[in-house]
């Protein structure tokens, strides 16, 4: 982890690396077909939740299964200072990252008591439960199954009435709506904090605090019986994963103000660790990149339909262009689930260290080989 | 009081899915060390076995119907009713008992299948790989049963001599009208919760497993090869959960996630009973299918409202808050 | 010299089992003390009761004229009682010199440090002392490698090295030769015998006799639970009901 390689410099030409690529998506993306706003969003938004997840899983190796109640948190939050507050983002996104960070303390506080495994089912369980509530006796606060939504009626105490006939007014970063420069506005508010995320990320993977959990991670009893009280440790990379979530759930009503209980189940939970462990989990950027891999692919096969299918396979004879679009059609659509369970246990099979391990042993295999060249 | 006690017998069949699932899990992962996020997906499995079933044996011809006389018009009629007569329509009727004897060879496969394929070489893996490698299993399994089955529950009826009501409480002299399936799947739970209880008692293969839960260690040092019995192991608590589903369809028709929400709420039950213990985990099903039973009476939605919602999770975190081991949980089980 | 360590009517028992039974024992500051005796007499369960990992039934530990009953265990380190393990308790996974960093940062900012900024390969004092730790076990050209891939006797010295690198009151051993080889071994004697010659003070149990009466400055002969003597090195040596106790034990 902690290679000798790794300085100050080195982690700033990484952190300048990263805002790079990331600011010059609307660019790169383009022969990819991924350059458009909602998407590149999305990889920011999904980006973060699971740089944050990492602390907690990869960095600390608490896996936890109920990430996604603290998205939900954070966008019920959000969606509420719009309604009752102002349409200004800022002030929302503030108070819904505070609130999902209230909230993680006490799931925290509860699940920590536990390790390994209880932890695991402890935040699963705790995680479903918010779900049940949500869709339940909570309904006057989250609107149940048809979701928490703006209304022209709402107070807005900041902004003041809504004029009689007009519209419900975007949400807005001091008067620059979300939706301007034809969406890339969004994107780049997004991405502003992914950056800011993933550069809190490196500070915390390198400071004393980092060291801390990677010592949890590995040996807990050492640290019992060297002097670490290894509780407030964990709580602290639990809340602080919880906020992470809680922002990206805060960006997600941001750029859509709308909030619903469906981001907190547990497939939702499921995805995250899917995208850590696809990434490389413990990396810095693995988790990033694993969130874009996912929701792109995601974007791709879910817009795959049968039709497309046996046009794509047209040039086959009939009945075997027809059966093979129908076993395709299984992954694809609405099957994209399938493919995704598929991916998750293919990569936890054969490449637990995810894409930068294959990356690294891609490396590996070249730089031995030229060096056997070399020496020939 | 009547009402009370009708909220406790309504928790039994419940409790019984609970117990009969949990007990699986815990068997599993008393010997094999695994804890498996798939196990939901079994008992999911396991009721699509009467959906099947059920679907194979009413294969229906349209047939002209005679009734119908202004014009033409078509029923299905199910081929084992025109070959057999009465006897098809009894056998159609009895579909679900008679799936049982489908699902145990059927579970018993997946469950070896899984084991030999799949969680055999996760022995060795950390914990989070197999709850990963299972987690994706779980989906898998389910998205393949969506896309044969349709995202829609489909009800399945019990047979006709089990339909309908008793009366409890006519020897007692309270009324206690109960639904005769449900007393059905508790008796059964309870019949396969003795067979399981006995078979680990009473047999020698059972005492190297009960030996293995306690000690895994000592008994491969015995010279004894636990592995080659985890298998077994695996496909009997697959047959449990499988066959806790299929006898659950007449009370809530299936659906392709229905696995996914008996596993989290098993998996409670096994925290609250104690990991790693058997009698626990039944124990805390029935226990926690009752409270859950109770919870959801008028009477006391109206004091708290949505308890009903989260009474199970509530006595999980009380529970693991005064005693964190569980009610029956041993010191050292899964603690790192 | 004064009592760094009194022990004093300690019974533990698991179940029926008497573990401990009635243990008295006192480590004077700035010696060795070895703990001596045969295979189950309880030696590992007195070091656990010392950390905190078990408590007694009955009876006191009393650390510099301080109860430790009751004490969580990181307390209980951070007055300054470090241990050795018999597996070495190490972080395999992270480089040697993150090893050292950990028990160092635990040693200046104590039990809980919310210390998210500052980098901590870049705090001066903790490097240094880090260089000055790993060097006394030969270590320190290793210092990027990971801890897992070390030696069984690299590992034991790696673990020491983390224990001193606290500067406890108290250090406790247990078996820190068992493994190793004759030259290891006596590498690891000559380690400690400068670290005593320092003037820390140390309780170790060992099995190897010429490991004990290199070191020791005073010996306790525990069995079944129970201290049967204490006395100096040559005292023990000569006594017969050491003798007895090691002959009716499992192990010569």
């Amino acid at each position: 982890m902690a290679k000798s390689t790794v300085t100050p410099r080195s982690d700033l030409t990484l952190f300048l690396g990263f805002t790079l690529v990331v600011l010059a998506m609307p660019i790169w993306l383009q022969p990819f077909g991924a350059a458009y706003p909602d998407l590149m969003q999305k990889f920011a938004i999904f980006g973060l939740f699971a740089i944050g997840f990492n602390i907690l899983f990869g960095q600390t190796g608490y896996l936890s299964f109920g990430h996604a109640a603290f998205i939900g948190v954070g966008s019920y939050a959000t969606v509420w200072v719009f309604k009752l507050m102002t349409m200004n983002v800022i002030p929302a996104i503030i108070f819904g990252t505070l609130v999902a960070g209230i909230f993680s303390l006490v799931i925290g506080f509860i699940c920590l008591r536990r390790t390994g495994i209880y932890f695991s089912i402890l935040t699963l369980a705790l995680a479903q439960m918010s779900y049940n509530l949500a869709y339940s006796v909570l309904t006057p606060i989250t609107q149940g199954e048809t979701g928490l939504q703006l209304s022209t009626k709402d107070m807005r105490l900041l902004d003041g009435a809504v004029a009689d006939g007009a519209g419900i007014p975007p949400t807005n970063f001091f008067g620059i709506e979300m939706g301007a420069w034809d969406g890339l506005f969004g994107f780049y508010f997004c991405a502003f904090f992914l950056i800011v995320g993933f550069y809190i990320s490196i500070r915390i993977t390198r400071s004393s605090f980092g060291s801390m959990l990677r010592g949890i991670k590995t040996n807990q009893t050492r640290m019992m019986y060297t002097g670490l009280n290894t509780r407030p440790y964990k709580l602290a990379a639990f809340v602080i994963s919880g906020m992470y979530a809680g922002l990206a759930g805060c960006l997600m009503a941001a750029v859509d103000p709308l909030a619903g209980a469906e981001r907190m189940q547990w497939t939702a939970s499921g995805e995250v660790v899917l995208m850590t462990i696809l990434g490389g989990i413990g990396t810095l950027v693995g988790p990033v990149i694993g969130a874009a891999v996912i929701k792109y692919a995601e974007n791709i096969f879910s817009a795959i339909d049968k039709s497309v299918l046996v046009d794509l396979f047209s040039f086959l004879p009939d009945t075997l262009g027809t059966f093979i679009a129908s076993v395709v059609s299984l992954f694809v659509g609405k099957g994209w689930h399938l493919t995704l369970g598929l991916l998750f246990m293919l990569v936890v099979i054969f490449l637990p260290g995810g894409i930068m391990e294959g990356v690294d042993r891609i490396k590996r295999r070249f730089f031995v080989k030229s060096r056997a060249d070399s020496a020939e | 009081m009547d009402a009370i006690l009708l909220q406790i017998l309504n928790g039994l069949d419940k409790g019984g899915a609970y117990a009969l699932i949990a007990l699986g899990l815990t068997l599993i992962f008393g010997t094999l060390g695994v804890v498996n996020f798939a196990h939901g997906a079994l008992f999911m499995l396991g009721a699509f076995c009467a959906v099947t079933v059920n679907k194979a044996i009413t294969l229906s011809a349209k047939v002209r119907d005679e009734s119908v006389t202004f014009f033409e018009a078509y029923k299905d009629v199910p081929y084992l009713e025109m070959w057999l007569g009465e006897t098809g329509s009894l056998i159609i009727n009895w579909s679900i008992p008679i799936s049982l004897l489908v699902a145990i060879p059927v579970m018993l496969g997946i469950g070896l299948a899984m084991e030999r394929g799949l969680i055999r070489h996760f022995y060795k893996r950390p914990h989070a790989d197999q709850i990963l490698v299972t987690f994706g299993l779980a989906i898998v399994l389910q998205e393949i049963i969506k896309a044969f089955y349709g995202a829609n529950p489909i009800p399945q009826t019990a047979p006709d001599f089990f339909s309908g009501t008793v009366n409890l409480g006519a020897l007692i002299g309270m009324d206690l009208t109960y639904p005769t399936w449900r007393l059905v799947y508790f008796i059964f739970s309870m019949g396969i919760i003795a067979a399981v209880f006995s078979f680990l008692q009473f047999t020698t293969f059972g005492m190297v497993v009960r030996a293995g839960m306690a000690d895994r260690e000592t008994v491969q040092l015995l010279g004894i090869n636990i592995t080659k019995r985890f298998s077994t192991v695996f496909g009997i608590a697959a047959v449990v959960s499988g066959l806790a589903g299929l006898m659950y369809t007449p009370i809530l028709p299936p659906d392709y996630h229905m696995g996914m929400d008996f596993l989290v709420l098993s998996f409670v039950v096994v925290v609250v009973g104690g990991m790693g213990s058997l009698p626990g985990a039944v124990a805390a099903g029935f226990l926690l299918g009752i409270l859950q039973s109770l919870a959801s009476m008028t009477e006391v939605k109206e004091i708290f409202p949505g308890i009903d919602q989260i009474i199970i999770y509530l006595i999980a975190m009380i529970v693991l808050l005064v005693r964190p081991r569980g009610l029956m949980g041993r010191k050292g089980v899964m603690e790192d | 010299m004064s009592n760094i360590l009194e022990i004093s009517g300690v019974n533990l028992s698991f179940g029926g089992l008497k573990a401990l039974d009635d243990v008295n024992l006192t480590v004077k500051a700035g010696t060795v003390h070895a703990i001596i005796g045969p295979n189950g007499a309880g030696k590992s369960t007195l070091l656990n009761n010392i950390i905190g990992k078990l408590s007694p039934d009955t009876g006191s530990i009393m650390f510099n004229g301080q109860s430790m009953l009751g004490v969580q265990p990181h307390q209980i380190n951070q007055l300054g009682i470090s241990r050795v393990f018999q597996t070495p308790e190490i972080y395999t996974d992270l480089t040697l010199l993150e090893n050292m960093m950990i028990p160092l940062l635990a040693h200046r900012d104590g039990a809980f440090k919310l210390n998210l900024w500052s980098r901590g390969d870049q705090q001066a004092d903790i490097l240094e002392k880090a260089h000055h730790f790993l060097d006394d076990v030969n270590l320190w050209e290793k210092r990027d490698a990971i801890a897992g891939s070390l030696s069984r006797g690299d590992k034991r010295r790696l673990e020491l090295a983390m224990c001193l690198s606290q500067e406890p009151k108290l250090l406790l051993l247990d078996e820190p030769t068992a493994g190793m080889a004759r030259a290891d071994t006596n590498n690891t004697i000559d380690l400690l015998k400068t670290i005593a010659g320092r003037g820390l003070t140390m309780a170790i149990i060992e099995h190897d006799m010429h490991v004990v009466f290199s070191l020791a400055e005073r010996i306790s002969v525990l069995a079944q639970g129970h201290v049967i003597v204490e006395g100096l090195p040559e005292e023990i040596k000569g006594d017969p009901r050491v003798k007895e106790a090691y002959l009716g034990g499992a192990e010569v």
